[in-house]
């Protein structure tokens, strides 16, 4: 290391520090001059307003801090949600474009070219008021399996009430290192006798045994609370118990998981038609099935293509959630950048918590896939 | 004669130098938000996104309301134009930001005045020109006639970071109802939630229901109910530290009100300059030098009523004859039963 290489570091890091210095020091005189003080002590205080659906418990008497705890947690829940139903629609579309039925091929490329190229704002405020208009009243559904009812106020369905469900969650988590087990000694018992072990099936069972057993012999006991019709007015009505999933989040998941998901066919796709046709013949010519060329040598190596532009695809699902705010699902942007923004006023703190939040968010999710991604690629030996 | 010259010129320079102290005081007097609007020949001003009756703009982007009306005559005093305002829709949410951050110089939404707001974000209100509370809005075929006919379970849909949020909370914790609040960043996302019957009752201040109202796909089918559950005195609003700006938009709002008072309207306004009442002739300008201590002429309040009226035919043609609400209630003068009552322009 001379001196010749870290100067131009040392300059470049010592311009970025004046800039950001500049800035926050020329935000400081403007706020001190419009008379706006600064500070993040609002955090702790009451927050005095409501949301309308929460993960936790909350009301207006609780801090600022835990709305923004609200707020987070409706953001982590739309995005968790948008992600799997994407990644499985994605999935999905992208084979079925792969495919030589005609019928099935060019429904997934509408599919693909119609939802990728409108803009999802639109998308939002059309499942959304669409579904408004479309869904029930809650005094005129027909219930679904006679517990589910999909009203214009919301998805009621049956909640779960449990009795020692603690002993339940231990028994999957003992379920889940038992399998951890058996696929390591699977695989050993593979590489040393060359014998393979039924994982699946035995995963299947044990995931199914154990919590079973935790019914007959651990005391532990569920019971369904169905949502109940109640009048409200002479022509208004609603549902009383079991869970209710406000139809803001259903059309929001909706939106987000229909458009992510043609982004993620198109990378399915692309990483498919990566893998050489020469692999998957020399796979099918020493005796695999078709399942397992696609399992063991189409599948491993498309993976690698897929997985960099999916994480993408990730991000911008978890990002374009912030648009939640136009239609009053309670997510981060809603909650706390905006109802708290504006009642407290402290613009630049909360706009600044906000995106930091989005950013530790984002680099969660890409630090996860960079991680899984690294376990598939090839290990050079 | 050389011997002198350096005296001279110490002199001169001296006396400069007290000149440009002088005038620069007088500069001072002058406000920076009234130097710049002069020297850009228009008036900023932040408005709702659409509210009828108060800030709402035609097809052919016309603004119209009595929100509106304060910041053509703040245009018309500074500078003898009611037409010169740049108006600019603000979300509830963005409306304090604009204001405090210089995008605009006055904001006239709807805005209610409340302790937090005036003291914490840099920004001062300067009066009142719409007295208004919030109520509720339900379904006539619902059967609700008052509030104390809400059940536990009830959504209410409403408009986000408002004082309306904070209300309600207050209103349904006393009664001790559980409640979902749905809450939208625009009004018209509300009113079409409300519509489809995603809600049962939409709450905001009264004269914001009476005003949406006309945008639901069968207004007679809803009625606000009579309780009225806030105080939402509502007024234009200026960034904190510009005393003389503060003055010109308080004095502007004051004398439409006055002149209401004292029967000046846009109509009879050049004859009033004749009036024997001294107060009307200050107002007119006939008299007295009102607009020196802002350091306008004096023709500056004749121009408010010459061009925008006084505020009885604000209110009129913007608010009754809308048929928004045709009853002034609290917005009548004090001498006519209702709460305007400005102090004396004098």
């Amino acid at each position: 290391m001379n001196i010749k290489k870290i100067l131009p570091q040392l300059l470049t890091l010592l311009v970025v520090i004046l800039i950001f210095g500049f800035f926050s020091y020329n935000a400081q005189v403007n706020m001190e001059n419009r008379g706006i003080s600064f500070g993040y002590g609002f955090l702790s205080q009451e927050s005095s307003f409501d949301v309308q659906f929460s993960l936790i418990e909350f009301d207006g008497s609780h801090s600022y801090f835990r709305a923004y705890l609200v707020g987070l947690l409706n953001t982590i829940l739309v995005s968790v949600i948008g992600i799997i139903f994407a990644t499985i629609i994605g999935v999905v579309v992208g084979i079925a474009r792969l495919s030589n039925n005609y019928l099935i091929n060019k429904t997934a490329a509408v599919y693909v070219e119609f939802f990728r190229n409108i803009p999802l704002l639109l998308q939002i405020f059309f499942w959304y008021f669409a579904a408004l208009r479309a869904l029930p009243l809650p005094q005129d559904t027909e219930p679904m399996f006679g517990v589910f009812f999909l009203t214009i106020k919301g998805f009621f369905v049956p909640a779960i009430i449990w009795n020692n469900l603690d002993i339940f969650i231990y028994s999957i988590i003992a379920a889940i290192i038992s399998i951890t087990f058996v696929r390591i000694y699977a695989r050993k018992k593979q590489e040393n006798e060359g014998i393979q072990t039924p994982v699946f099936s035995i995963s299947i069972g044990l995931l199914l045994i154990l919590p079973i057993l935790t019914f007959l012999f651990g005391g532990v006991d569920a019971s369904v609370e169905v949502p109940v019709i109640k009048q409200l007015s002479q022509s208004g009505f609603t549902y009383e118990g079991g869970i209710k999933l406000p139809p803001e989040l259903i059309s929001l998941a909706l939106a987000l998981s229909l458009y992510t998901a043609t982004f993620i066919a198109e990378c399915v796709r692309a990483g498919v038609q990566g893998v050489s046709k020469g692999q998957k013949e020399a796979a099918a010519s020493i005796g695999l099935t078709p399942n397992q060329v696609l399992k063991l040598v189409v599948m491993p190596q498309a993976l690698r293509i897929i997985i960099p532009p999916t994480t993408n695809q990730y991000l911008n699902l978890t990002k374009n959630s912030s648009l939640a705010a136009a239609i009053a699902y309670p997510d981060l942007v809603l909650v706390f950048a905006g109802t708290a923004l504006m009642q407290t006023g402290r613009a630049i703190e909360i706009v600044s918590i906000t995106m930091l939040t989005y950013l530790s968010l984002s680099i969660s999710i890409s630090i996860f896939m960079n991680w899984y991604n690294k376990k598939i690629a090839i290990k050079e030996k | 004669m050389f011997k002198y010259l350096k005296q001279l010129t110490s002199l001169v320079a001296m006396v400069a130098v007290l000149f440009t102290f002088t005038t620069e005081t007088m500069a001072a007097k002058k406000s920076k938000t009234l130097k710049n609007t002069q020297k850009k020949g228009f008036v900023r001003c932040g408005v709702s996104q659409g509210l009828p009756g108060f800030s709402n703009a035609d097809a052919a982007g016309n603004w119209t309301g009595v929100d509106v009306d304060v910041c053509r005559a703040v245009a018309a005093a500074v500078l003898g134009d009611a037409n010169k305002v740049k108006f600019t829709p603000l979300s509830a949410k963005e409306r304090f930001t604009a204001l405090t951050s210089n995008e605009i110089d006055i904001l006239s939404r709807n805005t209610t005045w409340t302790l937090s707001r005036d003291a914490d974000i840099g920004l001062t209100f300067v009066g009142v020109n719409f007295y208004d509370g919030q109520g509720f809005m339900v379904r006539k075929n619902s059967g609700y006639t008052s509030v104390n006919d809400f059940k536990n379970g009830i959504s209410a849909c409403t408009n986000l970071g408002t004082t309306t949020e904070l209300n309600m909370r207050d209103f349904f914790n006393s009664k001790g109802i559980s409640y979902e609040p749905v809450t939208f960043e625009k009004a018209d996302e509300v009113v079409a939630a409300y519509d489809a019957g995603r809600c049962d009752t939409y709450t905001t201040d009264k004269s914001g229901l009476a005003a949406q109202r006309i945008k639901l796909s069968s207004p007679d089918d809803h009625i606000v109910l009579p309780e009225t559950i806030s105080k939402e005195p509502l007024g234009p609003v200026v960034r904190q530290g510009d005393s003389v700006w503060e003055d010109i938009v308080r004095w502007s709002l004051n004398v439409m009100i006055e002149a209401e008072e004292y029967g000046v309207t846009s109509a009879n306004a050049d004859s009033m300059k004749t009036s024997d009442n001294p107060a009307v002739k200050r107002l007119v300008g006939a008299e007295g030098e009102l607009g020196a201590a802002f350091g306008l002429d004096n023709d500056w309040s004749l121009r408010i009523i010459k061009q925008v009226g006084n505020y009885g035919e604000s209110y009129k043609r913007n608010i009754a004859d809308t048929g928004i609400l045709p009853d002034r209630g609290p917005n009548e003068l004090w001498t006519k039963g209702g709460i305007l009552y400005v102090p004396p322009a004098r």
